[in-house]
């Protein structure tokens, strides 16, 4: 199963590698977008599938990583260096944000990083000496390797490509450590985790300023990729979208972003033709998924095993029933 | 001084519509454990509904009254059968993501079907503007803020004072023991929705002339209105009423004496004081934790 998995997983980084040569423009732009936003996604699934830290604010953190990026390249600043620093900006916010926010549970921390998203959406409006305000900030340039030039699409979408993977071994290494499962321990019972002697307080800070920095990779990286960032594209509707990707994915699959993104971006594209009724079906579509299977679509696989399981046995209990009908019949020499 | 005042009364009319909003949310809470993030949406399909009606040459009283009827079915009936329901056992989180996808829906099935563009609605009141001592306080801020909050009062009326209120709230505080009483819970439980949806048709009577309606208006309605409960105290309806004219009020002011610019900021600032200092709520109760 292991080796089927890994099997599974190389075949798929190859065609990721070469599906790029069968497109056109517009399909590598489609592409990349979908990898920029797996990284973010990834991030929430830490935060929300792993942790249980249910965050309504992951697009702010994505739009601090693209305006930091930006600003930085405005300021002459190279790309390789924006990139880091504005993870590390997301990060710090994550723990500065988190720590009020984080004394609340569930709902309330819901509201908390939406009432946050708001906040920051209103700097990027408002502080236009900063971020250009309404107009937003053009001619982001991307950004070159050593002789390697990547102002062409693909070599772009290469780097991406070559970032996502990085982020997703680092997520794969974290939730395998005992780190990890100190996460999903304090999701599933705070109060028996912490009675465990898990550090509640600062295991939740953790994942939740973890989370906000995959968002300012992918926010950095996205700046670069459309070349043009204005605050409409972080408000608060951007970051329900991200979490319903994570909902619809499967919050705590590792795998749940790679389809939550593609549902939530490349589905979209595709369904063009439906254009203004696409979010109402989207909308529809997430009801009957919360009804139908509120672990997400990676669930299903499982829940076909457990219903087979349970088919399973409860054929062996009728099996068993009948036999033992049978010896207590034979037993007893009398017929029903 | 004048300034002020005005600035006040403003801010308490738009803070009762807030306080309307929040006072169905905590009652859906309270009685079902619901969170509805569609809130803001619940508001803007019946002034939806109102216009259709009245584009159908509907006389305004009619078209209220029937809106009144469409939205208890729809907001309330359904909402709670079709969603709330099936969901339920499944604990808070999944009826949340259900009505993120309710409001998104909505939003965009009002957008895609019927208009994208603000438009205009009746105001209740007649446009008069009053010269009290220098402060100018116009008609419909007055009558706004006194309807909100004679509903808000009667909506508290009777829940404390009649048989079927007081029911109502054995339900929400403990549903076994209501049960074992006679009280039939599931009924309580659609007359809290009911009681929800024809608040949210109240909300839309009085918010829309002002604001227009328009698909997105719930947005930023729905948001306040949830911090409002958050401060308040989710488990108060008195809570709603304070935290709703707190809201409405503080940004106003905000507005005016700091920067416009950030008025929508002023509703996390208080949320996230109450929250550090008070974490249930300026009214609210402690809820214990259970492992």
């Amino acid at each position: 199963m292991k080796k089927l998995t890994l099997l599974f997983i190389s075949a798929c980084i190859v065609a990721l590698l070469i599906v790029p040569f069968f497109l056109k423009t517009y399909g590598v732009h489609l592409l990349t977008t979908w990898l920029i936003f797996i990284i973010a996604t990834m991030g929430l699934n830490l935060t929300t599938g792993y942790a249980g830290q249910k965050s309504l604010g992951q697009a702010a953190f994505f739009g601090i990583g693209a305006y930091t990026v930006a600003i930085f390249l405005k300021m002459g600043i190279s790309f390789w260096l924006g990139l880091p620093v504005g993870a590390l900006i997301c990060f710090l916010v994550g723990v500065l944000l988190g720590f009020p926010a984080l004394r609340v549970q569930t709902i309330y921390l819901a509201f908390a990083t939406l009432g946050f998203n708001t906040a920051i959406w209103l700097v990027m409006r408002n502080e236009e000496w900063l971020t250009g305000g309404t107009f937003g900030m053009n001619n982001i340039a991307r950004p070159s390797l050593l002789d390697f030039n990547l102002d062409n699409n693909r070599n772009f979408y290469f780097l991406v490509l070559f970032v996502t993977l990085v982020m997703a071994l680092l997520l794969w290494k974290l939730i395998e450590s005992p780190w990890g499962k100190s996460f999903t321990a304090l999701r599933d019972n705070p109060i028996r985790a912490e009675s465990l002697g898990i550090h509640i307080r600062k295991y939740t800070l953790m994942s939740f300023a973890i989370g906000a920095a995959y968002a300012g990779v992918a926010g950095g990286l996205y700046a670069c990729l459309v070349q043009f960032i204005d605050p409409a594209l972080f408000t608060v509707g951007a970051s329900i979208m991200m979490y319903l990707m994570v909902v619809v994915g499967g919050p705590g699959y590792f795998f749940g972003p790679v389809l939550g993104s593609a549902v939530g971006v490349v589905l979209p594209e595709w369904l063009r033709f439906a254009q203004a009724w696409y979010l109402f079906i989207f909308g529809t579509a997430v009801i009957l998924l919360m009804i139908w299977l509120p672990d997400g679509l990676l669930s299903i696989p499982e829940r076909l095993r457990s219903k087979k399981l349970a088919k399973e046995a409860s054929k062996a209990r009728s099996l068993k029933a009948i036999h033992a009908q049978q010896s207590s019949n034979q037993e007893g020499g009398v017929s029903l | 001084m004048s300034d002020f005042l005005q600035l006040l009364m403003s801010g308490l009319a738009t803070g009762s519509i807030y306080a309307l909003a929040a006072l169905g949310f905590t009652l859906l809470w309270q009685a079902s454990g619901t969170i509805n993030f569609a809130q803001g949406e619940f508001v803007m399909l019946p002034a939806f509904i109102m216009i259709v009606l009245m584009q159908m040459d509907v006389s305004f009283v009619a078209s209220v009254a029937l809106t009144c009827a469409l939205s208890v079915f729809l907001l309330g009936w359904l909402f709670k059968r079709g969603l709330v329901d099936p969901l339920f056992k499944y604990g808070m989180m999944p009826i949340v993501v259900a009505t993120i996808g309710l409001s998104i829906a909505m939003r965009n099935g009002v957008r895609a079907g019927y208009s994208a563009q603000p438009l205009n609605f009746p105001s209740l009141f007649p446009e008069n503007l009053y010269h009290i001592a220098g402060v100018t306080i116009s008609n419909s801020d007055i009558g706004t803020f006194v309807m909100a909050l004679v509903l808000v009062l009667l909506t508290q009326g009777f829940i404390t004072k009649t048989v079927t209120g007081r029911a109502m709230q054995a339900v929400a505080q403990n549903t076994e023991s209501a049960a074992v009483l006679g009280i039939n819970v599931p009924r309580m439980i659609f007359y809290t929705f009911a009681i929800n949806a024809l608040l949210a048709v109240a909300a839309a009577l009085l918010i829309t002339p002002t604001y227009l309606a328009k698909f997105d208006m719930g947005e930023s309605l729905g948001n306040k209105a949830f911090f409002a409960a958050i401060i308040g105290g989710f488990n108060n309806s008195n809570g709603a009423l304070l935290g709703g004219l707190l809201v409405g009020v503080c940004e106003n002011l905000a507005a005016a004496y700091i920067s416009p610019a950030y008025k929508d900021a002023v509703a996390l600032l208080i949320f996230m004081v109450v929250i550090l200092f008070k974490p249930q709520g300026l009214l609210g109760r402690k809820e214990e934790r259970k492992v």
